[in-house]
């Protein structure tokens, strides 16, 4: 290049230490934990409603789902809706194989309201026939457009790969098991389930902490204390063995994924495998996505990620590589797998993974939504807040010689399981000469 | 009932300054969390691609990640993360942007950052070549490989425009991607990237003064160039009605989108913006007109939505635009049927009206989602980042709320009775799976 200064990359300024929100608690007489944080930034606030959901029928948690705000005995869904709408409000319900989660937000104005209307459905919801019936013919739909989407048909394979038998192998139902589902199902389901104990609620926002737990108290503290509570056994460790090859004919792309094994939030290993996952391929600046998007163009967006859930952990590698370079993708994914697990990493690359994982942390806290979630999922592992202060103590005093031995217990590319969704005429034959191949 | 919930505003302080060379810069100190949001917004999208190189303003923001005057490959993704941070960049129809969100004490590296690519990126055919691969990937995961790829995005502006910058595939072809040159680049950069066809804004935990004093040292000596002139991209409304339909190989189920044009979103604002919130009337949430009509009473559509813009940002576009609804439909759907109601549901709000509270409590929503996008920093410095640009105003960034609010009946009526089937363009995806 032509003649320039040569300029110098700034310094960064002094690091400020990690100020943690202050979070309110009560627990309600009925077994309701409430949760408040005042971040007063919006006059929003932001609600989660987190309920223990394990071992729940499959189609019918969903349904149930998709139907909790589909009215009570005294109003419609468009009722409901628009009492939420006038406040600026919005709440919606979602499952997954854990946990039911309501969540939403409104105007801090109108807060109350947001909860009376919580409460309504939660001890209300009456799943009027028409409406269910309406609702199972959209999840229906939902589920045909799934079954045709390559990220979804590759994780239905990944899960039952790494499963098994465990409640987690099938996380999303067929259509006609929700075909079959009758409203009365439903509302048994929701009587038996969706109850207070051990469920956690938590309000960020513009708001005075003790007022906002008053205000839930005075909602939601009637809500029915009983219901049954189900166990997640342990799920089961990773069987490795040969590659599990989907076909998709006349795939342009193929959906590569790869489990391998992790730890709970509360493991001493958490903050050196984070950190090992994220030197491998856990953001950008990794080895993983530098080697097959920034120097091959095998791929757009590859990510690894550790995924927490009840009863158990993984970490998940994803990539949808280009047909014809289907092998060399997996070659090098199992050869930064492997490096990583054998070779302890540089100094400078385990900085820049520190600052990251450390920066990210206040990043993630600087909303209204985003501390809401975070306060959500900790609360679901058992959590409160004041522990990110003692796991970004644990990711700033963990050395090159603690993340090589976490990336060796965890990241070896023996112990993966792998999936490959794909089109097979093309990519079997390519695979084959890295790895034992089965078809699924 | 309450005739309406009073909006609520945000006040944010916002700083507006021109450097010597041209740039202008916007600031908008919020020191409620120790994190900045730094965007840096050119003027130049994908209605300026030059024919023969669809996807090339999308194919060049790539490129701008590749390695500037002072930085090797790679360096930016690892001097913004090993800062804590995170970074993007993404392509729109008038406007390319680049941002990082970070931690408050990497003010300065950031500002390095964005000063380094803004004099001048490393444009080398092996890069080139390494970006026309991730992008086709890019393509592949969002378009090709996957059902209802680019609808109604990629395939509704050839139905409703007529000239190349309107029409055309703003992923691009991969003929084209593939025929790209680094003197096409060089080409581009020259024209488009000059600062003074830029915006950089910062928000989030900084003081002006600081702030400004760290811009002037690593943006006073970027090279002043004009921007160049923009040309009009406008075209005349549709007089009659436009329907085409195409075969979705992936699709299991049949979906259709119609658009029409709207007033101008930057020179006739006021008539602009009731089209805003028609969409949600229309379509947001249970209580909305067509939601309660299509999917709840008549289930002629498992969804349906409205909003403004082919990528959904009703305040970072210009004229021409358009009001969108699209619907996805249940096995053997009728989309002629579903787009009759619309029609029907139109006329009865244009004759009929709403009903009591149904605007208020629309708007009271809209306020939520308005503030919720400014809640985050980097929200605020994009947002604040195109007003800029294209208006000249980013403090209508704290406006927005009560405008909408402002809004009246007569005028969603209006908009309502505007939407007629002769001013409208429609694409209908026909499943092409096995279903």
């Amino acid at each position: 290049m032509t003649a320039q200064t040569v300029k110098k990359l700034p310094d960064l300024g002094p690091t400020k230490k990690l100020k943690l929100p202050k979070e309110t608690e009560r627990k309600l007489p009925n077994g309701l934990t409430v949760l408040a944080i005042r971040r007063p930034a919006v006059p929003l606030v932001e609600v989660r409603l987190r309920v223990p959901f394990g071992r729940a029928n499959l189609a019918r948690a969903a349904l149930l789902s998709q139907t909790l705000f589909s009215g009570t005995a005294e109003k419609s869904t468009v009722e409901i809706a628009a009492e939420l709408q006038s406040v600026g409000g919005g709440l919606s319900a979602g499952v997954d194989p854990d946990r039911l989660m309501i969540s939403g937000n409104g105007l801090v104005s109108g807060l109350d309201r947001l909860l009376e209307v919580l409460a309504e459905v939660l001890t209300g919801a009456a799943f009027p026939a028409d409406e269910v019936s309406t609702e199972r013919s959209r999840l229906i739909d939902r589920i045909q457009v799934a079954q045709s989407q390559p990220s979804h048909l590759a994780r239905v394979a990944l899960l039952k790969r790494m499963y098994g038998k465990h409640p987690y192998a099938v996380q999303t139902p067929e259509a006609d098991q929700v075909r079959a589902v009758r409203p009365a199902q439903i509302r048994a389901l929701h009587g038996e389930r969706l109850h207070p104990a051990g469920a956690t609620l938590v309000l960020v926002g513009d708001i005075n902490p003790e007022r906002a737990i008053d205000a839930a108290e005075k909602a939601l503290g009637t809500w029915n204390g009983g219901g049954k509570q189900a166990d997640l056994p342990p799920v089961p460790e990773l069987v490795p063995g040969p590659l599990t090859l989907v076909d998709r004919p006349s795939a342009v792309q193929s959906s590569l994924r790869m489990a391998l094994p992790a730890v709970r939030r509360t493991h001493e290993d958490h903050a050196v495998l984070q950190l090992a996952n994220l030197l491998f391929g856990g953001y950008f600046s990794s080895r993983w996505v530098e080697n097959i998007r920034e120097d091959k163009g095998y791929t757009y967006g590859p990510s690894s990620g550790i995924e927490h859930s009840e009863a158990g952990s993984a970490l998940i590698v994803a990539a949808e590589v280009a047909t014809e370079v289907t092998g060399p993708a997996l070659l090098e994914t199992f050869y930064e797998l492997g490096r990583l697990a054998s070779l302890p990493p540089k100094d400078e690359e385990l900085e820049q993974a520190r600052q990251y994982a450390l920066g990210t942390l206040q990043l993630g806290m600087s909303t209204q939504s985003g501390l809401a979630s975070l306060a959500s999922t900790y609360a679901g592992s058992g959590l409160r807040l004041d522990y990110l202060a003692e796991h970004a103590a644990r990711l700033a005093k963990a050395t090159r010689d603690d993340v090589a031995a976490a990336a060796a217990r965890y990241l070896a590319p023996s112990q993966a399981v792998t999936v490959l969704l794909g089109d097979a005429s093309k990519v079997e034959q390519p695979l084959r000469a890295l790895t034992a191949v089965e078809r699924a | 009932m309450a005739r309406r919930s009073r909006i609520p505003a945000t006040k944010y302080p916002v700083e507006r300054r021109t450097l010597d060379n041209g740039l202008r810069v916007v600031l908008a100190p919020d020191r409620s969390a120790p994190v900045i949001g730094v965007a840096v917004v050119y003027d130049v999208g994908i209605r300026s691609e030059p024919e023969g190189r669809t996807g090339f303003a999308h194919l060049f923001e790539h490129l701008m990640f590749q390695g500037s005057e002072n930085l090797e490959k790679l360096a930016h993704f690892r001097h913004v993360q090993g800062s804590g941070g995170t970074f993007n960049g993404s392509t729109h129809l008038d406007y390319t942007d680049y941002f990082e969100t970070l931690p408050s004490n990497a003010l300065e590296r950031a500002l390095f950052l964005e000063a380094d690519r803004m004099r001048g990126p490393r444009l080398t055919e092996e890069n080139l070549r390494n970006q026309v691969d991730v992008v086709k990937e890019e393509i592949r995961v969002n378009v090709l490989n996957r059902p209802y790829g680019g609808f109604p995005w990629l395939k509704l502006p050839p139905v409703m425009f007529d000239t190349f910058p309107n029409a055309h595939d703003g992923y691009g072809s991969f003929d084209d991607l593939e025929s790209a040159t680094v003197s096409d680049a060089a080409e581009f950069f020259d024209r488009y990237y000059a600062c003074g066809n830029a915006v950089l804004s910062v928000s989030g935990d900084l003081d002006i003064d600081g702030a400004m004093e760290l811009i002037e040292r690593h943006f006073g000596d970027v090279p002043a160039r004009p921007a160049p002139q923009r040309p009009s991209f406008a075209e005349p409304d549709l007089t009659a009605e436009r329907r085409e339909s195409y075969t979705d190989p992936l699709a299991p189920l049949p979906a259709v989108a119609a658009g029409w044009r709207i007033p101008d979103p930057v020179n006739d604002f006021a008539g602009y913006l009731p089209y805003v919130v028609l969409a949600e009337v229309l379509t947001d949430g249970d209580a909305s007109r067509l939601v309660e009509r299509l999917v709840l009473r008549d289930r002629t559509v498992t969804s349906v939505g409205g909003y403004i813009g082919f990528l959904g940002e009703p305040y970072e576009v210009r004229d021409p635009t358009a009001f969108l609804l699209q619907a996805h439909l249940p096995p053997g759907g009728d989309s002629d049927k579903v787009m009759r109601t619309i029609d029907e549901e139109l006329d009865r709000l244009a004759t009929d009206g709403l009903a009591d509270g149904e605007l208020a409590r629309t708007q009271a929503r809209m306020a939520t989602h308005l503030l919720r996008d400014t809640d985050a920093v980097l929200g605020r410095a994009l947002r604040m980042a195109v007003l800029e640009q294209q208006r000249g105003e980013p403090a209508l960034l704290n406006e927005l709320p009560r405008l909408v609010g402002e809004v009246t009946e007569a005028q969603i009526r209006e908009a309502a009775a505007a939407l007629r089937p002769q001013r409208r363009a429609s694409i209908e995806v026909v499943p092409g799976a096995g279903a």
